[in-house]
């Protein structure tokens, strides 16, 4: 079926919280850097992760594990062993974004379903067909970069189904591709499995207002009404030619609700929604409005409107409670 | 060992472009990248006239490499690739796994360039299976991880760090340059062009931090590895790549190739010709704008 809701786990009740609130599949990831959400107290062990799949296939939903961090020479066995454990628990997919790391699953497992991680930048149909073509790949995660008449385009010229991120926090740069936090703080997604990481954060009251900083970086500076967020590297306020502005990018998040009957009239497989590190009570209400949303654009594409009931359930879950369409609307380049 | 001389990272006048290769074919480097891996909308060099340089280039004793672009989001970037791959007198640095698909379909070898994401002898050895000849490791890799992948790294296979120059990072769908003048990336007005060594950006207490070049975000500071060469050389590294910066590049070739004769680097002679302040962090192992192995060079030469 088209426009799968794939809702992310954090932990077994987030899981659980997904699955009932009509998530057509949950990822989730092992409780080490060999997935993006390496965060202290998250992610499962192999018995949770046995407990999380029995719950989701007794309902008839699915349950991908992401190993989407690139594997180190010293602890590739670690990134290996995930991939056997992923193959004997079961799972019905596993996000890769490493290339030896899938040769590895297509040499010993060759049963097992490959999808390529956002991680592994794929921007292009001629990546996203080498993966098909050398480890048969059966789903592509598209980077948060394309305009979605390139995303059709992608589409368009490969049998790998695309899945889209929809909703939760945005990076602007290209996954995989991104190296700040490791600039900032020694750690990135890419060799750490985290952005940005807490134990690099620092708040400080100081007399001009409230100071969050990275490694001793300073991101930002509050005043007395302003609200602050977490101190996401790119969503800082910085100084470029005198002027003292978000410069990357402001505090927002992805919400894409408004693009769902020309992301199904283009043939998108799957939708993505971020947020493993989020608390379950957010899985719930976002798996339940986007549920609903995804219902309502299958059974009458051309009538479907947003309601504003959903929009502002969404706005009070996001971060800085402002959205954006990004990348696939194109004047936010 | 020897010099490589990275590809051309900012946007400058046709004249400027031409007037610094022409300088480079005097200059002690094997190899020459060229070709824009950046952007798509700069066009003030087209692909003809990339290749009629590299012709220059090739004919002055160097080595040239085509260097594919890294962010590849439409037809027309793809075109330009096909147009790269198909032309046979140049090898080409592939910097997404598109140009490998169409690199190895041609059957012809290439540089698997740093941002391919090769983090280990596996995924190394997957490229060396299709034809990559030399490699680049990610920029944030440490000395003590490139040293555990290299022991079973494929044989044959040449090892290329980048070793000079401040630090491509991040690349996104968004222009932070044209961001910055609030104009659409659509209608830019090649901004870029006033920024021959990119838009620096602070933070807020006017620490130098990052650099906006387009579409791609680098370090502020400059990344030097002059004072690694034992090291390097220890691991077997058959090459070090400088980037690009608009002045004093030929100094800076001139002290790493003093240094790769034998001359012991003394810091100062470096940071002079450098756009911003040393770093070498990601070499240690730790946060990539420190520097902690120029502080131990300075140490020694006390």
């Amino acid at each position: 079926m088209p426009l799968d809701l794939i809702c992310p786990a954090g932990s077994l009740v987030s899981l659980k919280a997904a699955v009932d609130h009509g998530a057509d599949a949950v990822y989730m990831g092992f409780r080490d850097n060999t997935n993006a959400r390496a965060f202290p107290g998250l992610n499962f062990d192999e018995a949770q992760a046995a407990e999380g799949l029995r719950y989701a296939h007794d309902r008839g939903r699915k349950m991908l594990l992401a190993l989407n961090t690139y594997p180190q020479p010293d602890t590739w066995s670690r990134w290996t062993g995930a991939v056997d454990s992923a193959a004997k628990l079961g799972m019905d997919a596993v996000i890769l974004a490493d290339a030896g790391l899938m040769r590895y699953a297509v040499r010993n497992h060759p049963q097992l379903r490959l999808h390529l991680s956002v991680q592994g930048s794929a921007t292009s149909y001629e990546a996203v067909n080498f993966y098909r073509e050398h480890f048969g790949i059966q789903r592509a995660v598209l980077p948060r970069v394309l305009s979605l008449p390139q995303v059709e385009d992608v589409v368009k010229h490969t049998g790998v189904e695309i899945e889209l991120f929809g909703f939760g926090g945005l990076c602007v740069m290209v996954e995989g591709r991104c190296l700040l936090s490791s600039y900032c703080t020694g750690e990135s997604p890419n060799s750490a499995g985290v952005c940005s990481p807490a134990k690099a954060v620092q708040w400080k009251e100081t007399p001009t207002g409230l100071e969050s900083r990275l490694n001793g970086v300073l991101l930002d500076r509050y005043g007395k009404n302003e609200k602050a967020g977490y101190p996401t590297l790119c969503k800082g306020r910085f100084e470029v030619g005198g002027e003292t502005y978000y410069a990357i990018e402001e505090p927002t998040s992805l919400n894409t609700l408004d693009l769902l009957p020309e992301m199904l009239k283009i043939g998108i497989a799957a939708i993505k929604i971020e947020g493993r590190q989020r608390s379950p009570a957010y899985v719930a209400q976002v798996t339940k409005v986007w549920r609903a949303a995804i219902d309502a654009v299958k059974k009458n594409a051309d009538a479907f409107k947003p309601t504003p009931t959903w929009q502002a359930e969404l706005n009070k879950l996001s971060e800085g409670q402002s959205h954006t369409l990004g990348a696939y609307h194109r004047p936010w380049k | 060992m020897n010099l490589s001389l990275g590809p051309l990272l900012y946007y400058w006048s046709r004249d400027d472009v031409i007037a610094f290769y022409d300088e480079a074919k005097r200059w002690p480097v094997a190899r020459v990248y060229m070709g824009e891996s950046v952007c798509s909308r700069r066009h003030l060099l087209r692909l003809p006239d990339w290749l009629e340089l590299a012709e220059q280039l090739a004919a002055a004793g160097k080595e040239v490499v085509l260097s594919s672009q890294t962010l590849i989001e439409s037809e027309s970037d793809l075109k330009t690739l096909r147009r790269i791959v198909s032309d046979s007198r140049f090898r080409v640095e592939a910097n997404e796994w598109g140009a490998v698909r169409l690199l190895s379909e041609a059957g012809v070898a290439f540089v698997a360039g740093p941002t391919l994401n090769v983090y280990n002898p596996e995924t190394l050895d997957v490229l060396a299976a299709l034809g990559a000849q030399r490699w680049l490791p990610p920029v944030e890799m440490s000395h003590a991880t490139l040293a555990a992948l290299l022991e079973r790294a494929p044989t044959g296979m040449e090892t290329e760090v980048f070793a000079y120059g401040k630090l491509p990072l991040a690349y996104s769908a968004r222009c932070f340059t044209a961001r910055h003048y609030n104009l659409p990336k659509d209608d830019c007005q090649f901004r870029c062009l006033d920024h021959p060594d990119g838009l620096p950006l602070s933070t807020r207490e006017g620490a130098p931090f990052l650099t906006l070049n387009g579409i791609q975000t680098q370090s502020a500071g400059v990344y030097s590895l002059v004072g690694e060469l034992p090291a390097l050389r220890g691991l077997g590294v058959a090459s070090l790549r400088l980037s690009p910066q608009s002045r004093h590049l030929g100094r800076v070739v001139e002290a790493f190739a003093a240094a790769l004769a034998g001359e012991v680097p003394a810091p100062a002679t470096l940071t002079r010709f450098m756009p911003g302040p040393p770093v070498d962090g990601y070499w240690h192992g730790r946060a990539g704008l420190e520097h902690a192995g120029l502080m131990h060079i300075s140490e020694k030469h006390v």
